[in-house]
Order: structure tokens, then sequence, then C-alpha cells
């Protein structure tokens, strides 16, 4: 009967944050079966560490889990694709110059495959802030970030998606 | 204001997370510059796009079922009602003493320590609070001249009053303040678009070098000089926070 209280007391607070988290999951995998293997796994991992839950916002708390559980399962299913997604990182930075041209009619593929290719630990802040409407705060905590690094990793992450928007003008590739 | 102090600024105004202060500053830019204004427009355009329910992925419906059923075959680690069976309440009793006891100790032993928490916690929020508008300043000036005889007889000390353009911290104004239950200066500094708070009142503590403290996101420099406790509070890195301190105490 204790169990059941437990596990009703769980779901109350945790089940409604589910979207954000197969959300943040969703983006940091780019596979949905993945995604849901990674939420599951968080999910068990949270209500293992149930006990330690002070209150506060559960939604952080549950996002942080899952943000965890990602690069685990990443380090362990996909190491190739962190590592070389942090080489190519570095060649890109210094090429960028996103403010001179107006875009006029966003593509949503194109950006959403653009979003896809930032690499993971820019891609979540955009996600956690543009999808999940965090602020810069709250995601501090749940990456375990200075709030320093999540501006600067933000406006990188913008800067790199306007280039390649404006690119994709310029090219007149549509 | 220059464009090159704009970059990082402009996300964080689109996102709403700019202090007051620097808030109307870059209103005030974007109606000046156009390549400025360009960009915000972008950037706008740009989170509004991200921002669409496209991108948003819901999880599916069975997902929901899948995970209450593995939950119901699961045990939490720690059960908190599993605590109350009799057998560790001894147990409780004795760590609760020890508990209680340890931090008797460390109040008694260590004062000092405790009440610079309370001190850096309060001149925090003396700073987020001047941020709001129209508490920054009660004497607008960059005249160490006039700032100094302002506190005559508003404060019971004189606190020393520079100006700071020459190393980068122009001196913007003062202000009268209340920390650690007294009436204390609080004279405001500029550092580029981010304001620095410079806290002084009189303490009995030795002279102390600089404690380097980080709290709510803010960084705190503290240090005791002749009689007098300094409390510098800023949004700026701890850097140039530091070399604030080092040009104050020179």
């Amino acid at each position: 009967m204790l169990n059941e209280n437990i596990n009703a007391k769980f779901e109350d607070a945790f089940l409604p944050h589910l979207n954000a988290a197969y959300n943040l999951a969703r983006w940091l995998t780019r596979d949905s079966a993945d995604a849901e293997d990674v939420v599951q796994e968080a999910y068990m991992r949270a209500f293992k560490f149930f006990g330690s839950y002070r209150g506060g916002d559960s939604r952080a708390w549950v996002l942080k889990i899952v943000r965890n559980t990602c690069y685990s399962w990443l380090q362990k299913n996909r190491p190739l694709e962190i590592v070389s997604e942090f080489d190519e990182e570095l060649h890109v930075v210094e090429t960028e110059n996103p403010e001179t041209m107006f875009i006029h009619d966003i593509d949503k593929q194109r950006l959403r495959g653009f979003l896809e290719q930032l690499p993971a630990e820019f891609r979540e802040i955009v996600i956690l802030r543009d999808l999940e409407g965090l602020s810069y705060k709250e995601i501090a905590g749940i990456a375990d970030l200075p709030l320093g690094t999540v501006m600067s990793r933000l406006a990188r992450a913008r800067g790199k998606l306007q280039a390649a928007l404006n690119a994709l003008e310029s090219g007149g590739a549509k | 204001m220059k464009c090159d102090d704009s970059g990082e600024l402009l996300d964080s105004y689109v996102d709403g997370e700019l202090d007051l202060v620097n808030h109307l500053q870059i209103e005030q830019h974007l109606k000046e510059c156009a390549d400025c204004a360009q960009a915000h427009n972008n950037l706008v355009a740009l989170r509004s796009a991200i921002a669409d329910d496209s991108f948003y992925y819901q999880a599916p419906g069975d997902l929901r079922a899948r995970l209450r059923t593995s939950l119901k075959a699961t045990e939490p680690e720690s059960r908190p009602a599993s605590i109350w069976k009799w057998k560790w309440i001894p147990v409780l009793a004795v760590a609760s003493l020890l508990v209680a006891v340890m931090l008797a100790a460390l109040t008694l032993v260590r004062p000092s320590q405790t009440n610079e928490d309370l001190v850096a916690k309060e001149v925090v929020s003396a700073h987020i609070r001047s941020m709001m508008p129209g508490h920054l300043m009660d004497v607008p000036s960059t005249d160490q001249h006039t700032v100094k005889p302002w506190f005559d007889g508003k404060l019971d000390f004189a606190p020393p009053v520079t100006d700071l353009s020459a190393q980068g911290f122009p001196l913007t104004g003062g202000r009268l303040d209340y920390v650690d239950g007294r009436p204390v200066a609080a004279l405001v500094y500029g550092r580029r678009l981010h304001v620095i708070n410079l806290f002084i009142f009189p303490t009995q503590e030795r002279d102390a070098q600089n404690r380097v403290l980080d709290r709510q996101g803010y960084n705190v420099i503290h240090w005791n000089k002749a009689g007098m406790s300094f409390w510098a509070v800023s949004d700026v890195n701890v850097g140039d926070l530091q070399e604030f301190s080092t040009a104050v105490q020179h």
C-alpha cells in the first residue's frame, strides 16, 4: 500500500513532464525509438532517486536526469558522434557573420535540419530556451553550466543557425 | 553604446533576460543603429521559427502507459516510509544529536564565516534592488568631489570616494543603502554596460585580503581595509571585478 502511494506521488509529480522529457531526448538522440528508450531509463532513474527529491521545480529535476541519461546513452551508443561533432565545431566557429542580411522566409524543414546538425551541447540550450521556454538560470541548473556559458552557447548556436540560413538564401538553393 | 558591446546582449535582450539598465540601453541603441536593428529582427524571426509547434516532439501515447507499467514493477531505492520502523529510532536520535552538536560547533568556531554569508546575501539583494528603476542613485554624479560631501551628515563615517575612469571604471554616482543592520555608502561604478555597486561601512574586523564569492549568479568581492569593510557586487566577470577591486585599493 505504501508502495502504491509513492507510485502515485511520483506519477503526479513527473508524468505531466513527459512531453518535455521526450522532446529533449528526441532532439538529443535525433531518433524516436532511441528517445523512448532514454526517457524510459531516465524515468526509472528518477523513480529510484525519488527519495532524494525535496520538492521544488519538478520539470527541471526530471529534465536534468533526462539530459544526463541522454549523454551517457550517447557516449555508450554513439561515442563517435559526440567527438566528431566537437571537432567540427572548432572549424566552423570563426566563419560566421549572421548580421549582414535579412532572412526572408525561414524554410522550416531546412531549419530543423540545421538544428539537428548543431553539436549536442549547443542544440540542447536552444531546445531548452526556445522550445521549453526555460530561463537562462534554469538551463544553467539543468545543464550544470555557469550562466555565462549558457549565454555564449545560445548566442553562438543562433549565430550558426543564421549563418546556415544566410548561406541558403545567398546560394539560392531552394 | 557601441555595436561591439551588443553581441551576446542582443540574445539576452530578445530573451528578456537583461537587467533594466542594459535593457533600456539596447532598446535605445536599436533605434539608432540599422545594422543591429536588422540583427535583432533576424533573431526574433529565428526564435519564433524555432518555437513553432511542429518542432516540439510530443511523447507517443503508449509511452505513458508503458512507463506506468514499469514503474509498478520497480522499487524506489530509499523508501521514505521505511525509515519510520522502530529499530531506526535510536540511530536517528544519536544522529540528530551529532548533527546538532556539529552545527553548534560550527557556529561557535566560525562566527565570521556565517556573518560573511549573511552580508554577502544582503549586498547581492541590495545590488538587485538597485537595478530596479529609480533605485540606482541618490546622487548621480561623475565627480568624486560632489559624491563624497553628499554623504556628510547622512552617515556616521566618511567613505573613501575615488573616480576610476582612468582604469575603466567611471564613477556614476552614490546612494545610501542599508546592510548588516546599519546605513552604508553605496558607490555606483560603470563597466561598459554593466553596473558595479561598491558597499562601504566601518568594521571592527582586521584588514583582510580579497575574498571572491559567487551568489545567485552575481560576483562578489569582499575585503577589509583600515577599519572599513568593502563589498563589490556586479554581474561583470570575476576578472573585471578583481581588476576593479585592485583599482579601488590603489
